[in-house]
């Protein structure tokens, strides 16, 4: 993986310091909330219901060992033991002191992390495929290009305060695991007809409030361009963005507002003045930076030694695990293996300190000491060898990392909701812990197959209902939670938006929505029809009479306190301002 | 008192902002070093284009290109920031460094802080107006915030690959 050099070091190190100068004087009252929170939000540090919660950039998804650990000190040390995997390959910690932040900040740069630019309205961490490396279908290696992008948008002058946040995915494989068409600018490594590397962009797609699927604004820039490519599109936006009204301010309404065809024509006479420029990624800088990105020293092994089928035969609980979690690998003999952190009953996304700990210790036992996080929200060993198979899953599964769920109905996405986040209009976790609950029984799992259940708890999509198979909206009605249910969204390569199947239901109807849509499907499906499949055949009729078709009784038990919205105390040693306390 | 070439300097430019009633072609300039609005010179560049003392500043929805060639002209040009947070006068910026090939003073007003000097230095200020509020003297330690960067901007044609040895 990159490793930073004397001049990563020193830029990071003056950030550090930077920050830690502006809470000083955010403590002494020289400055004002509003001066800070922007400031704040560019080193990833937000203001929750209760407490500060960072948001630690991982770029691209890619972590080490050493980082893995540092994220469990921080847990211990700094927070309450925990913290919490986001479907941008990020971790956010939700019990911090602002006072801590830039000690925390500091002990990040001393093994080469920082929390730069993960909020605010600027150019946010460059997500990308989990699998990157490793893929069997993988054309090229996005991981350079993500890093050459990092570095160029750290600090970037022109870029720190655009109308609202920008974010870049970027995917090098056939099939598209990094959502490129959900973001701001989706990019997609192709070859061209000579065998030249370049990329597909895709422009002003994006979640929120105005879901959009990007389009294509250049079918192929050259990787030499594409600092420069991007750098015109941000520009654009930059002037011309709508600045008037926050919910009309991303990039995609300004590409809506003025038409692919005059956006791209403004872009490309803006790229005009810089093309063949100085910021023309040279081949000896992409040569430095891919040399990071060599692939470790596997063994030359035999794929599917006769030990581990042997082992698939004899043992159920090893089998399902299998099949679910453990993926194909470029290199005969090896696979990659996904750790889930969607056990039932655990937030999903969440690992403890000791998890954190103990997944770093796989990794150097058995993946070459770096892990990746996935924006599913789940972990990734990436080198695991076949025949090692076998004892990582034990040892997983002894740290609660081996639910044998991977891809399906309990692998939600979900953002942290109503319990920490000011923004949600519902509780997003007790939700993902009733549905799971539920439908927890594995071989009923894997009987209905692949689905992917996304929850947000409120329009901002943090959990990215429009593309769950099964999307679920926290909203607000007269100031009490309820949700809305969509239906037949995707991501990937056959990326659409989910449609709404009607009118909300109460926190204690939903496990019971659920059902219905699942009994529809059981009925109505083909052979091996995923429940995607199965919608996007029948359409949303059917599921919708099925749901309302009478009425759906609430599940009292959901009303226990262990589902209540979380109730502890507020942990503002500075308490300027809390919207709910 | 400004900010200019990183020292706090004595000034005496002032600026000329339109009132609700005010008209760009009808509004009286004031003699004196005075920054008007680009509307303003736009309406009555006959007869300002022979004053010495008269700049211009760009409102955060202007553009740069609205001056083209004419830019040069001027010994100080401004850009204002109606709120720091109003990216649009960085971009500004740029442009008439890099694509209009301005040389004379660029003069960040408005809302201007500490903690947003070092980018603004970055794009192509040189001198800076801090908030009325703010300690100038604080202000200006804003401009050593950092001291490598990665990319080009106005102040650096090279981004950092090309020049170092990395």
């Amino acid at each position: 993986m990159y490793r930073y050099d004397s001049f990563d070091h020193q830029i990071t190190a003056e950030r550090v310091a930077q920050f830690r100068d502006q809470v000083r004087r955010r403590l002494a009252g020289e400055l004002s909330e509003d001066e800070f929170r922007i400031l704040r939000l560019q080193n990833g540090l937000y203001m929750q219901i209760h407490a500060y919660m960072m948001r630690i950039a991982v770029p691209y998804g890619l972590v080490s060992a050493a980082q893995m650990r540092m994220f469990a000190h921080i847990a211990r040390k700094y927070d309450r033991g925990y913290g919490h995997f986001t479907t941008r390959q990020n971790i956010q910690f939700n019990w911090l002191k602002l006072q801590d932040a830039p000690d925390i900040l500091a002990e990040l740069a001393s093994v080469e992390m920082h929390a730069n630019q993960t909020s605010g309205n600027c150019i946010r961490n460059i997500t990308s495929d989990e699998f990157a490396g490793v893929a069997r279908d993988e054309i090229v290696d996005p991981r350079p290009y993500a890093e050459i992008l990092r570095q160029w948008s750290t600090f970037h002058p022109e870029f720190a305060y655009l109308p609202r946040k920008f974010k870049f995915a970027i995917t090098g494989a056939s099939e598209d695991r990094a959502a490129i068409a959900v973001h701001d600018i989706g990019l997609a490594v192709v070859k061209n007809a000579q065998g030249e590397v370049g990329f597909r962009v895709l422009v002003g797609g994006g979640l929120g409030r105005t879901p959009v699927i990007g389009v294509e604004i250049c079918d192929f820039v050259p990787w030499q361009h594409i600092i420069t490519y991007a750098e015109s599109i941000v520009r654009v936006y930059n002037e011309y963005g709508r600045r008037d009204n926050i919910y009309k301010a991303r990039i995609k309404i300004l590409v809506k507002a003025l038409g692919i065809e005059e956006f791209k024509r403004q872009v490309e006479a803006d790229w005009q003045h810089t093309k063949n420029g100085p910021c023309t990624i040279t081949q000896s800088e992409l040569d430095r930076v891919a040399a990071y990105f060599t692939a470790p020293a596997y063994e030359v092994c035999a794929n599917e030694d006769e030990s581990l089928q042997a082992m698939l035969d004899d043992n159920r609980g090893f089998a399902n695990w299998y099949q679910r979690s453990v993926k194909h690998h470029k290199v005969a003999g090896y696979a990659s293996v996904v750790l889930s952190l969607k056990k039932t009953g655990i937030a999903p996304g969440d690992a403890t300190d000791k998890q954190m700990d103990a997944a770093a210790e796989l990794a150097e036992r058995f993946s070459f000491g770096e892990l990746r996080i996935t924006h599913m929200q789940n972990l990734v060993l990436a080198d695991v060898k076949q025949s090692d198979l076998f004892s990582l899953w034990e040892a997983a599964k002894a740290l609660g990392m081996a639910t044998p769920n991977i891809g399906l109905i309990t692998d939600m996405i979900c953002c942290p909701g109503g319990d920490f986040c000011t923004l949600a209009n519902a509780r997003s976790i007790p939700l993902a812990k009733a549905i799971a609950e539920c439908f927890e029984d594995i071989d009923f799992q894997h009987d209905i197959g692949e689905l992917e259940m996304n929850i947000s708890g409120c329009i901002n999509a943090c959990g990215h209902h429009h593309v769950g198979h099964i999307g679920i909206l926290g909203v607000d009605k007269d100031g009490e939670e309820w949700y809305q249910v969509q239906i037949g969204g995707a991501q990937g390569n056959d990326a659409n938006l989910g449609k709404v199947i009607g009118k909300s239901f109460s926190f204690e109807q939903m496990p019971e929505v659920i059902a219905r849509l699942l009994q529809v499907y059981v009925r109505e499906r083909y052979d091996d029809e995923r429940f995607i499949d199965t919608v996007r055949r029948l359409g949303v009729e059917p599921f919708k009479a099925e749901v309302y078709g009478t009425l759906v009784e609430s599940d009292e038990a959901l009303k226990a306190p262990d589902y209540e919205l979380l109730k502890v105390g507020v942990s503002y040693d500075m308490p300027y301002y809390s919207p709910r306390f | 008192m400004i900010i200019k070439n990183k020292t706090v300097v004595a000034d005496d430019w002032s600026v000329l902002r339109l009132a609700e009633s005010d008209t760009a072609d009808g509004v009286v300039v004031p003699a004196g070093r005075i920054l008007v609005p680009l509307k303003v010179w736009l309406a009555q560049r006959d007869s300002l284009q022979h004053r010495a003392d008269v700049g211009v500043w760009f409102a955060s929805d202007e553009r740069a290109e609205d001056l083209q060639a004419e830019v040069q002209k001027f010994s100080v040009v401004a850009v204002d920031f109606p709120k720091f947070a109003d990216g649009r006068g960085y971009s500004i910026a740029y442009h008439l460094r890099s694509r209009l090939g301005y040389k004379g003073e660029l003069r960040a007003i408005g809302d201007v802080l500490r903690d947003q000097i070092f980018y603004m230095q970055r794009v192509g200020f040189d001198a800076f107006v801090p908030r009325a509020d703010k300690d100038i003297n604080e202000v200006l330690k804003g401009l050593s915030d950092f001291s490598l960067t990665y990319q080009a901007s106005s102040d650096e044609a090279q981004p950092l690959f090309r020049r170092v040895t990395r």
